[in-house]
């Protein structure tokens, strides 16, 4: 087996205080791979978004530990640990979160400006990524101008426009309806997935799990089983 | 940084409703600050005109007088020793008072008399028409060509009116600094005619201008002045005393800081308010990008770009409006007293630091506050 892209060991999250004190990780362990995708599936309420902001940098646990291609990642100062996640992981979030006020390109472009990118250049790297996505020719709309499916490519560019190692997914099909989904994912796995990256995704959606590697089970904050995906 | 500030930029300035919501706030708040305080500026520079008008370095008065217009007449033994002070270079008598003119077409109006040390004419005004000596002619009288000049009836040189009885006649039109107060025209004549003219209590100077031999000399010219039981102030000085008189003994100070105070909290209300909801509305873009990985410094820098850029341009706004304004009406009212000073712009600019400073704040606060992860759980 290669070295893990993402090694988590014993990860223990809680949340909350007094009696409201929940445990939302329970000595979570996990490997993730290069040129894999890793689905995190389970119910509502299990920990996989929980457990994607640990292995992530973004939510620190309460013990245990992670580390990213050999970096424990929880052992960097704030400042760096934003910089990791600015070079390691690229994020497409649940709801996009998409600058409603920007244009298409200039939203896929802000990673690169965050890495001080000149602002050009970021904004015309920005619409290579857009033509790769599918989106030639709307580099200058706002996001509201686009569809659902349109605005998960758009976030997928700009997860991937700053070239991460990492790419992590919340939910990526929850907005979309079924076909369009599929689309999305299935493309993800075909122009983003090689062997020098990972890919994790948090979904519910059994219509898309012939895209994984592997899938992870989750269940009241511990991971209950592993399965291999549909494209083993 | 600079292409996170241009996103924090197009953020500010393509949300036209909120943007214009904080420049509007801004601009009203600067506008208001710099009209209110640009009238009281107006006020001051008219109540101390004369002081201006005359030039004089330093002013010996009795130490009960406030205003230049409330004058209390100083004996003459003072000038004689003003004038034998060490360190005076010269010194001379001034006569201001108020008093009534009969015109041509026999109505009254009140004006303000100076009268000139007859030697030397010190304080005389420019004269746009006629000759300065003809002062010494019988029955002269300048007129200063302000504001208030058509309320003489245009006068002309020649033109005739009376004083007391006593016929004036108009030898020469001046021009001046400023022009007074209380809206009256000033006439200006000899000293000697002027006490001729115009009933006189005891004591007729009014004042004693001196100049002094040197900067040096004005602490000994005010303590030999003390020593007699006068005051003796520079210019500065003088129009200081006036601009105090009018803040803290009427109630022209406490309305203008009220309303000062009033404007700057409407400035702060409306763009505090309105910022606070332009970051709650984008905190979960801020969220996101401290995800994706902004420094937490990087998205105060946002904000405060944010808040910086909207005073500035609020401020630039708001001057240019009260200027705009104030040139408008001074072209409809020659009378209105309105003076833009760099003391006006320098408190509007405090107070709209303060507005920035404010509003950043609470949205750097709750910017800071934010964490990824709520962006991950939604």
């Amino acid at each position: 087996m290669p070295n893990p892209a993402i090694k988590a060991t014993g990860v223990v999250k809680w949340f909350g205080e007094g009696e409201a004190r929940t445990q939302a990780l329970r000595d979570v362990s996990l490997d993730a791979y290069f040129g894999e995708i890793l689905y995190v599936v389970g119910p509502s309420g299990s920990g996989k978004t929980t457990l994607l902001s640990v292995l992530s940098g973004i939510l620190k646990p309460d013990s245990g530990g992670v580390s990213v291609e050999g970096t424990d990642i929880w052992n960097l100062g704030s400042d760096k640990l934003a910089d990791f996640r600015l070079n390691k992981i690229g994020f497409v979030f649940q709801d996009y979160h998409l600058f409603p006020r920007l244009t298409t390109a200039e939203n896929v472009a802000i990673p690169l400006i965050l890495r001080r990118t000149p602002w050009a250049a970021a904004v015309r790297e920005a619409a290579k990524y857009l033509e790769i996505v599918g989106l030639k020719g709307r580099a200058d709309l706002p996001p509201v101008k686009l569809s659902g499916g349109e605005q998960q490519r758009v976030a997928i560019a700009r997860a991937m426009v700053g070239q991460p190692d990492i790419l992590i997914m919340d939910e990526p099909t929850a907005s979309l309806d079924g076909d369009t989904g599929v689309a999305i994912v299935g493309f993800v796995k075909k122009n983003i997935l090689n062997e020098k990256r990972c890919i994790l995704i948090v979904t519910h959606d059994d219509r898309i799990s012939e895209f994984a590697t592997r899938i992870l089970k989750m269940q009241d904050g511990r991971i209950t089983g592993t399965a291999k995906g549909g494209s083993t | 940084m600079t292409g996170i500030l241009k996103i924090a930029y197009k953020l500010l300035v393509n949300d036209k409703a909120k943007f214009t919501a904080l420049l509007v706030g801004i601009t009203f708040a600067v506008f208001l600050i710099v009209q209110m305080d640009a009238m009281f500026a107006g006020s001051m520079k008219r109540a101390s005109a004369t002081v201006i008008n005359l030039g004089a370095s330093m002013w010996i008065m009795d130490p009960a007088v406030q205003t230049v217009a409330n004058t209390i007449g100083i004996p003459d033994y003072v000038l004689d020793a003003a004038r034998s002070m060490q360190g005076v270079s010269y010194a001379v008598p001034v006569y201001t008072g108020g008093a009534l003119v009969k015109l041509a077409d026999g109505t009254y109006q009140s004006v303000t008399i100076v009268g000139l040390d007859d030697t030397s004419l010190f304080g005389r005004p420019e004269l746009i028409q006629g000759r300065i000596e003809d002062i010494y002619a019988e029955n002269a009288f300048i007129v200063v060509k302000d504001p208030e000049f058509p309320k003489l009836g245009n006068p002309r040189v020649g033109t005739e009116f009376q004083v007391n009885d006593h016929r004036g006649v108009i030898v020469g039109i001046a021009r001046v600094a400023s022009s007074g107060l209380f809206g009256v025209p000033t006439l200006y004549t000899t000293y000697e005619r002027a006490l001729q003219y115009l009933p006189n209590p005891r004591f007729t100077i009014s004042y004693v201008l001196v100049q002094p031999k040197s900067p040096a000399d004005v602490n000994r010219i005010k303590e030999q002045t003390r020593a007699l039981g006068y005051l003796a102030v520079t210019n500065t000085e003088f129009i200081n005393r006036i601009t105090d008189f009018y803040i803290y003994q009427t109630g022209f100070g406490t309305n203008m800081l009220i309303m000062t105070v009033m404007s700057f909290i409407v400035g702060l209300s409306i763009s505090g308010q309105t910022f606070y909801t332009f970051v709650l509305e984008n905190l979960e873009k801020f969220g996101a990008l401290k995800a994706i990985g902004a420094k937490s410094h990087e998205l105060v820098f946002m904000i405060l770009f944010q808040t910086s850029f909207t005073a500035l341009l609020g401020y630039g706004l708001g001057i240019g409006l009260c200027a705009f304004l104030i040139t408008l009406a001074k072209r409809r009212l020659p009378d209105y007293a309105a003076l833009i000073t760099y003391g006006n712009l320098g408190l509007a600019f405090v107070m709209v630091v303060l507005i920035a400073a404010i509003s950043s704040y609470f949205g750097v606060r709750k910017v800071l506050r934010i964490e990824p992860f709520d962006i991950f759980r939604g």
